[in-house]
């Protein structure tokens, strides 16, 4: 397995945790995202996510491999599902393992918050009222409604979820 | 524009725009107004649609013989009344024909003619001059072919002519011309012969690469609702990615501006000016979302 993929199935994460194990490393440190119920004052029902897979597959492995030579870790690896989503199921999976606890935790929080930002991947919320919508899409294209301040092309910040 | 303006001058006169297509094209063999560079678009056409970004009025300029001529005769005429004076002949029937104009005069044989040389002889416009010109990035004189001759410039011109006299470059020496640096060193090179026309087209060609090209786009998330599918091979014209958006914007609900936008070519992230080639695949990305 390589150490970013793509899954339509539940992620294994007992699976693939053992892809980290190292006796040389004492901390090992993961993140979990999960499908959240509400969402910016609307109830979300689920989600979809989508992606374009030969990009950010490529992406992710450079994202891990950032990581690694910043923080001086062991391994890292993570995990993102494709498709329909409930509400409580895992979406996002981060694993890192070091010979220390702290650089491990650094690691985990880059990792997570350069795949939020960089790659391409989208989530279309269904709502329990029945409307739908591509997170931080339909605002872009309705800027009358936009009440916060714009971010730059590609650094399209996101505040909810995982 | 320049704000100096002659004594009793409250505005500057309004310009209009004169494309010569009246030369008898002797060294090239062909008639240049209809030779066509890169896309196939004949030079006149080219140079009419450069000036009528411009002017309010665009005329091209023949003699009599040539106004029945298939593209001439789309645009609207000024004939000669001068005979065997060369250009000059153009410029004294456009002045004639309206003497409160400036004229915008453009030779039909610059193919490397760039919007950028254009524009900044426009701006740099001083109205209280004679006339406002390009030097020659290769002799240093004045390039009377794309030009800006102000109202005055009709009584000493036509002196100049009745004296015998008929070359516009000495004509533009001999009064006070406002005289610019070329942005682009090869924007006024004019191609008289077929030896030169082979390397220009090849410039056009390389630079401007207008030939339809095959893509491939492909449509995820939001783009993909809005264009109603997820890839589809086509031919465009488009020079570069931004092009190419605003191609498929045209045709598509797109609610996404390129500014929220990012863009892949071959599967890795691009510029929007990275220049297209043929059997790219292009992907616009919409904002991310995620984890």
């Amino acid at each position: 397995m390589a150490a970013f993929h793509f899954t339509r199935e539940p992620i294994d994460t007992q699976a693939l945790r053992m892809g980290l194990a190292d006796p040389a490393c004492g901390g090992y440190a993961t993140f979990e995202g999960w499908v959240r119920d509400h969402n910016e004052g609307e109830r979300v029902r689920g989600l979809e996510y989508e992606a374009f897979e030969a990009l950010a597959v490529r992406e992710g492995e450079r994202i891990l491999g950032e990581a690694s030579a910043r923080f001086g870790i062991a391994h890292a690896a993570c995990a993102h599902r494709l498709g329909e989503l409930a509400v409580g199921e895992l979406a996002v999976w981060v694993a890192v393992s070091a010979a220390h606890r702290h650089e491990a935790f650094l690691a985990c929080r880059y990792i997570i918050d350069e795949v939020k930002h960089r790659l391409p991947i989208w989530k279309k919320e269904h709502y329990v009222s029945g409307d739908s919508g591509w997170v931080n899409c339909e605002r872009c294209a309705a800027p009358a409604a936009h009440t916060e301040a714009v971010t730059p092309p590609g650094r399209h910040a996101h505040k909810h979820g995982s | 524009m320049a704000t100096a303006l002659a004594p009793g001058l409250t505005t500057a006169p309004p310009l209009y725009g004169l494309v010569l297509a009246g030369g008898r094209s002797t060294r090239m063999g062909r008639d240049k107004a209809t030779l066509a560079y890169g896309d196939g678009t004949p030079q006149l056409e080219r140079a009419m649609a450069l000036l009528q970004r411009h002017v309010t009025h665009a005329y091209v300029s023949v003699r009599a013989e040539q106004s029945a001529e298939p593209v001439r005769a789309r645009f609207a005429q000024i004939r000669d009344t001068h005979q065997n004076i060369g250009p000059i002949a153009g410029l004294l029937a456009a002045q004639a024909r309206h003497r409160e104009a400036a004229w915008l005069v453009l030779a039909c044989d610059l193919p490397l003619l760039d919007e950028a040389t254009l524009t900044r002889l426009l701006r740099a416009r001083d109205p209280a001059r004679t006339a406002t010109a390009y030097r020659s990035s290769h002799d240093g004189l004045p390039e009377p072919l794309c030009a800006i001759y102000e109202p005055r410039a009709r009584e000493p011109l036509c002196a100049y002519v009745t004296a015998g006299k008929q070359c516009p470059r000495k004509f533009l020496l001999s009064v006070d011309t406002l005289l610019l640096d070329e942005p682009n060193p090869r924007a006024l090179d004019n191609i008289n012969t077929p030896g030169e026309y082979g390397p220009a087209n090849q410039t056009v060609i390389g630079e401007h690469a207008i030939q339809p090209r095959n893509l491939t786009v492909q449509y995820y998330a939001l783009l993909r609702e809005q264009a109603g599918r997820r890839e589809e091979a086509l031919q465009s014209s488009a020079r570069t990615a931004r092009d190419l958006y605003a191609e498929l914007a045209a045709r598509y609900p797109f609610s996404l501006t390129p500014e929220v936008l990012r863009v892949a070519i071959n599967a890795e992230f691009a510029d929007w000016s990275t220049p297209l080639k043929d059997g790219d695949t292009v992907v616009f990305i919409p904002p991310v979302a995620g984890g």
